[in-house]
């Protein structure tokens, strides 16, 4: 009995020893690594990043679109026309829609948007649309599925851009294609809508920490997760702008959107460095759990980034926090339906119509903030003068 | 030969040993979730020495307390021999429906949380009945309610939370006494993890209830033949865990605010505490005070990845072959018993 109690015992120890070997033997290793890629000059360029995109993009944030200002979801920058005579087609039009899925609040704002914007038109007859549930087998088997049921025009937002590439391809054969958010590697379709990207969002909210953190402050930088392309662009256009002035990133962590996390995290650093002076985030579900960990360790919250949450403007609101909200504006699910509509017509679209990409500052905030809507309802709907707001989209009447 | 797991004597009441030795017997039963659980915590300390003041220490303590509230609730169903998938998608469940129904209103808040109570009950008497009544394996009832509260949940809200969680709500995960000698804010948290600990250890390991479970685990039949309700006591370990899900919803509700993905891959980390606590799956045997060190090692994991500056897909490998590595080192060790 002893003899198997003091096995027992050593087998403990000799398990521990080699758990505390792995950690620390990956810690060094890891720690070695980070040592370099703190340093800017060392860091590789991001295998996201693209030096001729980024700059598009930046200067097209400068460019006054064409179109009504009071309809950005109608604007287009730097557009170059298609003819589109020959898909004319009298109504009533059926409309297909292959979504990418529902996974996050910024889809569900936008397919409420997007049905909104299909009521506003009696001559869309049919209006089919299949739910991708984020997975690209199922979307590629619903566009097929939606070939097969008569549609005068299919409107795409793709879950993947390279697996879902073929798909698109095939419906480019048979009906006009609308490409929106994210992309294709094909320019088959009549037109891709989307806002100016990535690049400028993540430029946006960085220019601002530039501006307005102290020289040699310290900046926390939080992302969802790595490897995403929307989301690497946003971080890598922050880094060469953090780069160029010279700002402290202190850290880059990987939050998964998840606020208890997004709180420990932010939590851990103050810990370590008694309080941070900006905090930069690549999207703004989870921002008001960042200001919240400042709160809870009663020190005064530094300039911070977020989103067009309502959350967040209302926080930044009442608390009079100094503040930027940079949009990935949901007014493009109506711009798909208004250019599916358009294509019908034998109007012209944009052969890539680029979306305005509106940042929410102290001057324009108090327009976006309406407490009576949800706390992740995106304020850049373009949805506020439609029938049936604010119910459709989870709000009360004020 | 007569293995520990299959005996019907919980494992650390040995009643009849003299109470020197029997708590000797218990630190001994315990012993290596705590010498683990102490070599992450000096590994911390060392990589963030700020890690020893007593407020960062606190601080962590409130971050680890659902999780351990949830891994002292889990514990009741694991020793039962069963296991509950539902409480994860449970705490979605709490935290989203309490936003929904208080709507920011002060007033509705303790209605609301004796309602989510009520529900959590109610739910943990489903997963038991059916489990023990219909005869339906408990992996699967629960992993059919977890489904059933996670689709409720998202049909619920469509995908968008609505409502918001007023302060009155939030300050059992967020704040707490302020003011105390030595150590500033003492977090409610930390206040409520070391009840629920007390009373679960009293439940589990001092009354008749803990140790019909125990037998109910360990050998049902022969806990059935000397008269225990094996499916009553069953029923009521589901509803315990489902309780201290609810507990754990409201707390977590309160530290990090509404979120759809509240409570996400809870069940894994739960019966991963659980199981890191020396406890066996098939039933029998575990310890309430090894559950929540197991939980607090898993957060304390957690916290040393992150400081390590792992990315999260490396994180979530060495965890995962880490929780592997330490079953499977238990199942061995329960071999040679």
């Amino acid at each position: 009995m002893n003899a198997t109690a003091g096995g027992r015992f050593r087998a403990w120890i000799a398990a521990l020893c080699l758990l505390a070997g792995a950690v620390a033997g990956s810690g060094m290793t890891v720690g070695a690594a980070l040592a370099q890629t703190a340093s800017p000059a060392a860091e590789p360029a991001s295998p996201f990043f693209n030096q001729a995109e980024f700059e598009r993009q930046l200067h097209q944030r400068t460019v006054t679109p064409e179109g009504p200002a009071d309809q950005p979801w109608l604007q287009a920058i730097e557009p170059t026309y298609v003819d589109t005579a020959q898909y004319k087609k009298d109504a009533p039009w059926h409309v297909c829609f292959s979504n990418a899925g529902l996974f996050n609040p910024w889809r569900v704002v936008g397919w409420t948007t997007m049905q909104a914007e299909v009521g506003l038109h009696p001559e869309i007859g049919t209006f089919t649309a299949l739910d991708g549930e984020g997975r690209d087998e199922k979307q590629i088997s619903d566009v097929t599925d939606l070939l097969g049921q008569g549609c005068d025009i299919l409107i795409v937002s793709p879950n993947t851009t390279a697996a879902l590439t073929p798909a698109v391809e095939q419906a480019c054969g048979k009906i006009p294609v609308i490409v929106f958010d994210r992309g294709v590697t094909t320019d088959c379709p009549v037109t891709y809508i989307h806002p100016i990207g990535g690049y400028a969002f993540g430029a946006d909210a960085a220019e601002f920490i530039v501006n307005t953190v102290p020289e040699g402050g310290k900046v926390l930088a939080l992302r969802i997760s790595p490897g995403v392309d929307v989301l690497e662009t946003r971080w890598s256009a922050a880094k060469v702008l953090f780069d160029q002035a010279g700002i402290d990133v202190v850290g880059a962590e990987f939050t998964d959107g998840d606020r208890a996390k997004v709180k420990s995290i932010v939590g851990d650093y103050l810990d370590r460095y008694g309080t941070l002076d900006g905090v930069w985030m690549d999207s703004g579900a989870t921002s008001v759990a960042a200001i919240e960990a400042f709160e809870d360790a009663g020190l005064e919250v530094p300039p911070i980034t977020g989103e067009d949450e309502q959350d967040f403007l209302q926080k930044w609101q009442s608390d009079g926090l100094t503040a930027v909200a940079p949009t990935y504006p949901t007014f493009q699910w109506r711009t798909a339906i208004i250019a599916a509509t358009m294509v019908l017509s034998g109007e012209q679209v944009p052969q890539e119509w680029v979306l305005p990409q509106p940042v929410i500052t102290n001057e324009n905030l108090d327009q976006f903030v309406e407490p009576n809507m949800p706390p992740l309802f995106y304020a850049m709907c373009g949805c506020q003068n439609m029938p049936g707001f604010p119910e459709k989209w989870g709000g009360t009447a004020p | 030969m007569t293995s520990a797991a299959s005996s019907t004597a919980p494992e650390w009441g040995e009643d009849r040993l003299p109470p020197r030795q029997r708590a000797w017997s218990a630190i001994r039963g315990a012993a290596p979730i705590f010498l683990v659980l102490l070599a992450l915590l000096v590994a911390i300390a060392i990589r963030n020495p700020n890690f020893t003041e007593p407020s960062v220490f606190l601080a962590f303590l409130k971050r680890a307390t659902p999780l351990a509230i949830l891994a002292a609730g889990q514990l009741f169903v694991v020793v039962a021999g069963e296991i509950d998938l539902s409480v994860g998608s449970l705490i979605t469940a709490v935290v989203v429906a309490a936003a929904g129904l208080i709507d920011g209103d002060p007033a509705k808040t303790w209605p609301v949380i004796a309602l989510l109570f009520l529900g959590g009950a109610v739910v943990g008497s489903i997963n038991g009945s059916i489990t023990t009544r219909l005869g339906v394996p408990s992996f699967i009832t629960t992993l059919g309610m977890l489904l059933v509260l996670q689709g409720g949940a998202l049909l619920a809200t469509g995908g968008s939370p609505r409502g918001s969680l007023p302060d009155n709500f939030r300050v059992f995960g967020r704040r707490g006494f302020e003011g105390v000698p030595a150590i500033g804010q003492l977090p409610y948290s930390v206040v409520i993890l070391v009840v629920v600990g007390a009373l679960a250890v009293a439940l589990l390991h001092r009354t008749t209830f803990g140790k019909q479970l125990f037998a109910a685990g360990g050998n049902p039949r022969a806990a059935t033949l000397s008269g225990v309700d094996v499916p009553r006591v069953r029923t009521f370990a589901f509803m315990l865990s489902a309780i201290s899900a609810v507990v754990a919803g409201i707390l977590l509700g309160g530290f990090a605010g509404l979120s759809q993905n509240a409570g996400e891959g809870a069940e894994f980390q739960a019966i991963s505490a659980v199981v890191l606590g020396g406890a066996s799956l098939s039933g029998g045997r575990g310890g309430t005070i090894a559950a929540m060190a197991g939980a607090l090692t898993l957060e304390a994991l957690f916290t040393l990845l992150n400081l390590l500056g792992l990315p999260k897909p490396l994180r979530d490998a060495v965890q995962g072959a880490i929780i592997i590595a330490a079953v499977a080192f238990a199942a061995y060790r329960s071999r040679q018993r």
